[in-house]
């Protein structure tokens, strides 16, 4: 055969391959949802939808009165994620900074690692510190019997995140082009000042798009959650409550529900309006990114 | 044309290959018994388990825990021999075995009073039944109102999948809703964790659950005497005659059941429990043993 077909060939079968792998991550992206959505909808067969949404007692297992609302889960899930990132978005920005334009290059390399070993300590461990550790701090700080809150919740989700934040700033502030804080330095701002209104200003869309994945770590955590936030299912009044999340909420009751139960179909749901919100910040986190990169350009 | 055939031959031998391989782990996944359900009895059961395997070392069991409702269910979907439950079947859950075809038998093998637990520094020491009930219901909602100090009362519990949270809803609350305040914890050993760091603290825990490593009564934890009603002679649920005679008011039967009658190993394995050693163990965990009419009646569910 022609050794330039033979080529052309092998050329277009590596791109299949490469297309086809691309395509994966779609497909599965398709078919969750859309198993979510197959498997939730009889749920709404027999719970009307704005009660689901807006009603703050869920009580499947109730012998009273059965009842099916999230709002307290929603508000719950909010509350603990924003109080994460209050703590973590400073600190993780901090941080970014401090590695990317203040610390000597041996301490760096001594943090960087350690922010990353951060990353991998696993779930579960991190919710038995929030109960051992934090549950009496906490308490003993804010004068409550107990520190199973959402306030732990946010602490420990606030730790969780931070590798993340950290790692994506500071890759977004290595980025920007030394000639911006040379240019700033040579018309005779201090470090300070390149840092703070060169530099920041020039890596905010990656600085953004850093908080939003740290967002996404924390709204979808869910064993130290489960462990840290005493899971009580009233309507929180503030950081010093016990909350129930919708994750802890779908990881408690699946194990035990029967299957094809309007109970069953109703933790889908739950899932469902989890995946959507999700996919809401993510896609935020996107149209900001676009808007910034192309005012750049 | 070849290459097809090629692919069917490969596909042909792939398949058999596929079912040669979970054919194998079916068989074996037959012949081990499989035991699931109340985290109250998952230690005794699995202390049990392996006295029995000692004795019979060709019949496996395994033991896993997961709450009543998980046992219960496993026996609706076929993914357990035994199903450990430290409530009764619900109505829900017969009808749902009797769509499949099943019909329970229902072992009871050891009796559990439910202990009511507070932290060391509260001075509370009795509460009525009422007391309890009124408490998780989310009625009264501070210390003082039960002869204790101004605190409010932080109450914790098990998550609904539990045996031991549908028993104390059905059997002291009356029936009606915990409070939505109630902390809801992913096993006893949390609750008990829970009760140690909280002066204002409640939970609940199975008898098994107050014995230290050695045998003991756990001395950091203070176990609340339980009377029927204000003013009537109070009992600890460490206290077996009391709870034998039915003076201690929070007691309960633990299930083991079956979908059926037990095949020969699994009828093996409930004979040895409900036995004289298998109730050897039952005592030595902390649980209380059988009297003869729980025996008469499981002596004729075997047949």
């Amino acid at each position: 055969m022609n050794p330039r077909i033979l080529r052309n060939l092998r050329e277009s079968a590596i791109r299949a391959f490469f297309f086809a792998n691309g395509v994966v991550a779609v497909i599965a992206l398709l078919g969750i949802f859309g198993i979510l959505l197959y498997t939730a909808f009889p749920a709404f067969r027999e719970i009307p939808i704005d009660e689901f949404l807006f009603k703050k007692n869920w009580d499947p297992t109730s012998p009273e009165k059965v009842e099916y609302g999230i709002l307290s889960q929603i508000v719950s899930t909010l509350l603990v994620t924003f109080g994460a990132l209050l703590l973590a978005v400073p600190i993780g920005v901090g941080v970014a900074a401090y590695l990317s334009d203040v610390a000597h290059w041996r301490v760096r390399e001594i943090i960087k690692p350690i922010v990353e070993i951060l990353a991998g300590i696993p779930s579960v461990v991190v919710g038995f510190l929030g109960i051992v550790l934090f549950s009496p701090v906490l308490a003993s700080l804010f004068g409550t019997s107990h520190g199973l809150n959402a306030l732990n919740g946010s602490v420990l989700l606030a730790i969780m995140a931070l590798p993340t934040i950290i790692s994506i700033s500071e890759d977004s502030l290595n980025a920007v082009p030394a000639a911006y804080s040379e240019a700033s330095l040579a018309l005779g701002a201090t470090r300070w000042q390149t840092l703070l209104r060169v530099k920041i200003p020039a890596a905010l869309s990656g600085i953004m798009a850093a908080c939003m994945l740290g967002m996404g770590r924390a709204i979808g955590e869910t064993m130290t959650v489960l462990m840290a936030t005493g899971n009580a299912r009233a309507f929180p009044t503030g950081l010093l409550q016990s909350v129930r999340t919708m994750t802890a909420n779908i990881a408690i009751e699946l194990g035990e529900v029967p299957y094809f139960t309007t109970h069953y179909y109703s933790l889908f749901a739950v899932g469902l309006v989890l995946f959507i919100m999700t996919f809401a910040v993510n896609l935020a986190a996107d149209v900001i990114l676009n808007k910034y990169q192309e005012r750049e350009q | 044309m070849r290459i097809g055939k090629a692919l069917g031959v490969g596909l042909v031998v792939a398949l058999v290959a596929v079912a040669a391989v979970t054919s194998v782990t079916a068989a074996q996944r037959s012949k081990m018994i499989q035991i699931k359900g109340s985290d109250t009895m998952v230690n005794m059961v699995q202390i049990l388990a392996e006295e029995f395997m000692a004795k019979n070392p060709n019949i496996p069991i395994a033991v896993l825990g997961g709450g009543s409702g998980t046992g219960v269910v496993g026996l609706i979907n076929k993914t357990c021999d035994i199903a450990n439950h430290s409530r009764e079947i619900k109505q829900s859950e017969y009808e749902q075995m009797a769509k499949g075809g099943i019909t329970p038998r229902e072992f009871i093998i050891a009796v559990d009073g439910l202990s009511v637990i507070v932290n060391t520094k509260n001075p509370v020491k009795t509460l009525t039944m009422a007391d309890v009930g009124a408490i998780y219901r989310g009625d009264i909602k501070n210390w003082k109102d039960v002869g204790g100090p101004d605190k409010a009362i932080s109450l914790y519990g098990r998550q609904s999948n539990s045996g031991t949270y549908v028993f104390m809803q059905e059997f002291v609350l009356g029936n009606k809703n915990y409070s939505p305040e109630m902390k809801e914890m992913n096993g006893t050993a949390q609750i008990i964790e829970g009760i140690l760091k909280d002066e204002a603290g409640i939970g609940y825990a199975g008898v098994g659950y107050l014995f230290d490593a050695s045998g003991k009564v756990r001395s950091d934890l203070k176990i609340v005497d339980i009377n029927k009603e204000k003013g009537a002679p109070a009992f600890s649920p460490l206290d077996k005659k009391a709870v034998d005679s039915g003076d201690y008011p929070i007691a309960r039967p633990l299930y083991q059941s079956t979908a059926g009658k037990p095949s020969p190993d699994v009828a093996k394995f409930l004979q040895f429990v409900t036995g004289p050693e298998g109730q050897k163990i039952v005592e030595k965990e902390g649980f209380f043993t059988i009297g003869p009419a729980h025996q008469a009646q499981n002596d004729k569910n075997l047949k």
